[in-house]
């Protein structure tokens, strides 16, 4: 299948990520009516973790668990990237020992996470958000300070 | 030729508006004769940009090349005329030892110049506007002349911590990030604005620049000491005059190395101290974490042991880049759209009002700052800055540090287009803080100090207290390091 009027955006690995035909379909038809942002949670200090709060705009949207779930399940990857443990110090040691040209050939585990994040979210915005006329943007796009919802005006959904 | 490159990219965001991403014939041809541009071109900081996109350095530059120099000139001379005689007479693992920690030292120095050190994207149009708006219900009318300042409290492990807004990034800072002023970005966990690598230290760089001065300062001693053990070798045999006839670099290095060694083992020292204690030099200098702000102060972001703060500062993972210099900027990704189409677009459900309120940040912002404006803000920047704002009336100086970018056509128009800013914001009455630093650097660049300058002048946010004491604590740190 032909994935139309793809730019490629590239992301930090430099692979280009194609948007799926139906939510191109649902970009072209419906228009944004807002967008809604959930901020930085930094209570558990530096670490890429994201407020948990359901925000009110959603409320005729989408179910609040689900929600809530949808950003614990983020949190919850930013924290396996970030994690301190013997793995990472061994990924740090080699990489100094190798002088950080062991990463021309391999991805550091942080991307590697991105990537799974990347996927996640592109799987939630399929089943669960785009039928409900909604899209997640991946944070890594804002620099991870928000995850923007884009609420898209209702006539899109009588698909 | 200004103007048609106004005129296309302004265009382009129209068609793209009403259907985003769509592929119909129309547009096809009209997308495909416009240029990519990569995103390090469209970049609103002030740092430049070498080999599209893949190096990336602050604007002044010439110090680094005097620690290059400094560093080749002093281990060249040493391999040169040192080495030879001590390989002979103590033993050839001396040069060996020495050129592998000469290279060690250059590529750390490298990988610390030249990535990002953490920088924080600046928000979207509609970040900005959503947060303002936030901002708007939290404090209710705006009372009076001056706004309260915009902070935000946190609490970390225990400590309330104050998350101080950014008005040049438009952006709640995250803890530990600060704007540098000399490169126009927020970075994260920023420790220091560094001269001597042409970069900010922050997040991304901190073991890098941890390791070039510690494996500098090794490479000093051993330098020093072996042209030492040199000198004193030869004097033996063929006394010393001979000897200083002989080999006259060895002057040169000895006293090149003298004065290095302090300054160099002291800051090492201070940053083992700042690692194994999870501080940054920003937070060290103003006493954040000190016990003796209080009682219950104490570091919410240290471990708790020592060796887990050094493992976490040297071998925890390293986060990538936030701000993806090389991909290509997208007509749809959020640009300043014009404040008509803006209205449009979001007036069903947002109310008017506060629209109303947000436009005029995004209004004013084409004619003062090229912060947000990718490619149509920027172009049309370059005439109305130069020359009809009121502040700026004379012409920019030129800069004086080497351009050696490997795409040679868009950097001079960045260069210009900062310099008329920068320019400008000197006239507009705030004070500046003149380090060390700035001074190799020609007196007419005089970096605008303060982020707030901005769009405050116009717009009535002036908030003096919380940023300039934040910028003089950060400046004041930056003199401290020069004295060290």
């Amino acid at each position: 299948m032909e994935r139309a009027g793809t730019h490629g955006e590239m992301t930090l690995t430099g692979e280009k990520r194609d948007w799926t035909h139906s939510l191109q379909d649902m970009r072209q038809q419906a228009a944004i009516a807002a967008k809604v942002f959930i901020q930085r949670d930094y209570t558990n200090g530096t670490v890429c973790q994201f407020q948990t709060k359901f925000p009110s705009e959603l409320e005729t949207r989408i179910d609040k668990q689900q929600f809530e779930e949808t950003v614990r399940t983020l949190n919850n990857l930013y924290a396996e990237a970030e994690k301190l443990g013997g793995s990472s110090y061994l990924e740090g040691c080699l990489a100094c020992l190798t002088a950080y040209t062991i990463f021309l050939c391999m991805e550091t585990h942080y991307e590697k996470v991105l990537k799974k994040i990347a996927k996640f979210i592109q799987e939630q915005n399929d089943k669960i958000y785009a039928p409900r006329g909604l899209l997640l943007t991946d944070p890594i796009e804002r620099g991870l300070r928000v995850v923007e919802v884009t609420i898209f005006e209702d006539r899109s959904l009588g698909r | 030729m200004l103007h048609l490159r106004v005129a296309e990219p302004m265009r382009e965001c129209e068609y793209s508006q009403i259907s985003t991403r769509s592929s119909t014939p129309m547009e096809t041809p009209y997308k495909k004769r416009t240029p990519k541009r990569r995103k390090w071109q469209a970049f609103p900081g002030r740092n430049k940009f070498f080999c599209n996109g893949r190096i990336m350095m602050a604007r002044q530059t010439g110090v680094f090349y005097l620690t290059l120099v400094l560093i080749l000139v002093t281990s060249g001379l040493f391999f040169a005329f040192d080495c030879p005689f001590l390989s002979m007479q103590i033993t050839p693992a001396i040069p060996v030892i020495g050129g592998v920690l000469f290279v060690f030292v250059l590529g750390t120095l490298f990988r610390t110049s030249f990535s990002d050190p953490g920088v924080l994207p600046r928000a979207t149009p509609d970040e900005a506007a959503d947060l303002e708006r936030q901002i708007d219900v939290a404090n209710g009318s705006s009372s009076g002349y001056r706004p309260p300042p915009r902070t935000r409290e946190v609490v970390i492990n225990g400590q309330t911590v104050k998350l101080k807004y950014c008005f040049t990034c438009k952006i709640f800072r995250p803890p530990r990030a600060s704007h540098c002023s000399l490169c126009d970005n927020c970075v994260e966990r920023f420790d220091h604005h560094c001269p001597w690598v042409g970069n900010c230290v922050g997040k991304r760089n901190y073991r890098f620049f941890y390791m070039f001065i510690l494996s500098l300062s090794f490479l000093t001693i051993f330098i020093f000491a072996f042209v030492i053990t040199h000198v004193i070798l030869r004097s033996h045999r063929y006394g010393f005059l001979n000897t200083l006839k002989d080999s006259p670099a060895s002057v040169l290095e000895v006293v090149v190395c003298f004065f290095s060694v302090w300054s160099i083992v002291g800051l090492s020292g201070f940053h083992t101290y700042l690692i194994s204690s999870n501080q940054t030099t920003n937070e060290d200098i103003k006493g954040s974490w000190s016990s003796k702000r209080g009682k219950g102060n104490y570091n919410p972001y240290s471990h708790g042991n020592v060796f887990t703060n050094c493992c976490a500062a040297l071998c925890g993972p390293l986060p990538p880049s936030l701000i993806d210099r090389r991909g290509f900027v997208q007509s749809d990704t959020p640009q300043p759209i014009p404040p008509t189409n803006g209205i449009t677009m979001y007036g069903s459900t947002q109310s008017q009002s506060h629209m109303a309120a947000a436009t005029p940040l995004l209004q004013s912002e084409p004619v003062i700052l090229t912060d947000e404006a990718f490619l149509p803000g920027r172009t049309s920047l370059g005439g109305p800055c130069s020359g009809a704002l009121p502040l700026g009336g004379h012409p920019t100086p030129p800069t004086s540090t080497p351009n050696l970018s490997c795409d040679n056509d868009m950097l001079p128009l960045r260069n210009e287009q900062s310099d008329g800013l920068r320019h400008h914001h000197t006239d507009g009455g705030h004070h500046h803080f003149l380090t060390p630093e700035e001074a190799p650097s020609p007196p007419g660049m005089l970096p605008c100090g303060s982020p707030l300058g901005h769009s405050h002048t116009i717009q009535g946010f002036y908030n003096p207290a919380s940023q300039d004491s934040l910028h003089e604590d950060s400046v004041r740190g930056l003199v401290k390091l020069s004295s060290v």
